[in-house]
């Protein structure tokens, strides 16, 4: 007799468990000796609180009333639980702060196959480093320890979530008419964006600038080839090439300046996480200067995540290959 | 572009799409022989039907695909990028109905909603949702232009290249839904992994 779980849920048993066990134990590992200290926060929050740092709960998708009536939510990520702790635990501690996670998040399932209701994610939070140090610094301690996972041909894509809508704003388009174009842009619905940019009505050149944008990603030479405006947008990307060459991991970088994120509260720099074995994403981040305010202690800070379980598909890919 | 491996769609769009790999460069003469044999390594390429690509582009077994925009649209819930519109394999998308008044009208008057037949679930609600009508859509796999002449429908959502099919069942069509060509679309990982090689494919497209 078998008896179900909800779609995008599952058990995992003890092969399995094994596995992820060795596999999170050498990614914490790596965390560890970079000094982020690992966190633990509940899985439940109250929503109110959630939603202090995202309008949308950053999309928290289970809701559910305690013994007094207060709604509660299920946290959909690890990073604004994280805020909410440097707020209220943290309030006087001389930045800058380290912290790593490895806890269950949960989303809701759009279309039930091959998503995770429930998924683990590891990840790291730098708090305090406002500028291209501390980027540089987050994409070197996650390289490294998707590297002790046993990933040896893993990519970071980092981009600026600032970029585009910085470039519409010098053409002079009006902020209402950013939508539609950003979301042709956020699902690289190329021929979508070409149709959007299209009706902006603007002159030829500024034109083919929004449309080169999103496929320009490849090495350092994709910030040098950009001219104009793009090209001085890109002084923060440069400052961290330097940084990131000089840690020796800037050829496991791949600049992508369409790159934006889905979460809200990203300011500036975005990362996303791949490796040839697996299609999808492996996880993302980036950095959130503004989100710690909304909780009352005004840092800035970075981050990355990945899904544990993707990792874990790419690393069982690795071996294969050996 | 040997290290790509292609999603051809096989149907409709099946020799338009070979015709431009063999544009590009890639020998396909063995794709265009072999009904049965799917997978073609050495010319890199994968063949399956169309509503199938993006599955396979989205998931990184193919790295690109081609497909119809109608297929994209019904799937849109698929993490795929779309590059480039390939011009060819030009569709419409129609509500059509029997010949003779307007049975979408007149079941929305009466009683309230009108009964869809459709291949294309998706799209034929968000249509429906978008001009405030109420629909109940009755998905069908097989010939959609039967539907309506059992009276299990009220009319149909379909595609329709030159409306031969429709006409040679008494069906009119009533309004447009979109027009849908051939697209080309990328797995996202693939897309920053294989930039160079995707990025010299869509230049040869757009020379």
């Amino acid at each position: 007799m078998t008896h179900p779980i909800p779609p995008g849920t599952r058990d995992v048993l003890p092969d399995e468990m094994r596995e992820l066990r060795a596999l999170t134990d050498r990614m914490r590992a790596a965390f560890d000796r970079a000094r982020y200290g690992e966190i633990h926060t509940p899985a439940l929050e109250y929503e109110d609180v959630l939603r202090l740092g995202d309008e949308r709960a950053a999309g928290a998708a289970y809701r559910l009333f305690d013994e007094h009536g207060a709604v509660l939510a299920l946290r959909s990520d690890a990073t604004i639980p994280i805020a909410r702790v440097v707020a209220s635990r943290y309030q006087d501690a001389e930045p800058p702060l380290r912290f790593c996670y490895f806890t269950h998040s949960y989303r809701a399932v759009d279309r039930g196959v091959g998503e995770s209701r429930e998924f683990l994610q590891g990840g790291l939070e730098l708090i305090g480093d406002g500028g291209a140090e501390g980027e540089a610094e987050v994409v070197t301690v996650m390289v490294a320890a998707l590297e002790e996972a046993g990933l040896r041909r893993h990519r970071l894509g980092v981009g600026d979530s600032a970029l585009y809508r910085r470039l519409l704003h010098s053409f002079g388009v009006r902020e209402d008419r950013h939508t539609a174009v950003m979301a042709a842009l956020s699902q690289r619905d190329l021929v979508g964006l070409e149709f959007e940019v299209g009706r902006l009505g603007l002159p030829a050149a500024e034109r083919d600038e929004l449309l080169r944008v999103p496929e320009m990603r490849g090495g350092r030479e994709v910030i040098d080839r950009a001219g104009g405006p793009v090209g001085e947008a890109l002084d923060g990307l440069r400052r961290l090439h330097e940084l990131l060459e000089r840690r020796g991991v800037a050829d496991r970088v791949i600049f992508d300046l369409g790159l934006v994120r889905a979460l809200g509260y990203y300011t500036g720099v975005v990362f996303e996480v791949y490796d040839p074995a697996v299609g999808f994403t492996l996880g993302g981040g980036g950095r959130y200067d503004d989100l710690l305010g909304r909780f009352g202690r005004d840092l800035p800070a970075c981050g990355i995540a990945v899904d544990v379980e993707r990792v874990h598909v790419a690393q069982a890919a690795e071996e294969a290959l050996r | 572009m040997s290290a790509l491996m292609v999603a051809v769609p096989r149907g409709a769009l099946f020799d338009d799409t070979l015709d431009l790999l063999d544009r590009l460069g890639t020998d396909v003469s063995e794709v265009r022989g072999n009904d049965r044999k799917l997978l073609f390594a050495e010319p890199g390429i994968v063949t399956m039907r169309p509503s199938d690509v993006p599955t396979y582009v989205e998931h990184g077994s193919a790295d690109i695909g081609i497909t119809g925009k109608d297929v994209l649209l019904e799937q849109a819930q698929r993490k795929v990028y779309e590059l480039v519109d390939l011009g060819y394999g030009v569709c419409r998308m129609v509500v059509a109905a029997p010949a003779g008044g307007d049975p979408v009208a007149s079941a929305l008057k009466r009683l309230g909603r009108v009964r869809i037949a459709t291949k294309y679930p998706r799209v034929a609600a968000r249509h429906f949702a978008e001009t405030g009508r109420q629909v109940e859509i009755v998905e069908v796999k097989g010939s959609v232009e039967l539907a309506p002449l059992t009276g299990l429908v009220d009319a149909i959502v379909d595609l329709t290249a030159t409306g031969r099919t429709l006409e040679e069942n008494d069906l009119v069509v009533l309004e447009e839904v979109g027009v849908c060509t051939a697209r080309l679309i990328a797995n996202p990982v693939a897309h920053k992994l294989k930039a160079a090689e995707i990025d010299r494919l869509v230049q040869r497209i757009r020379s």
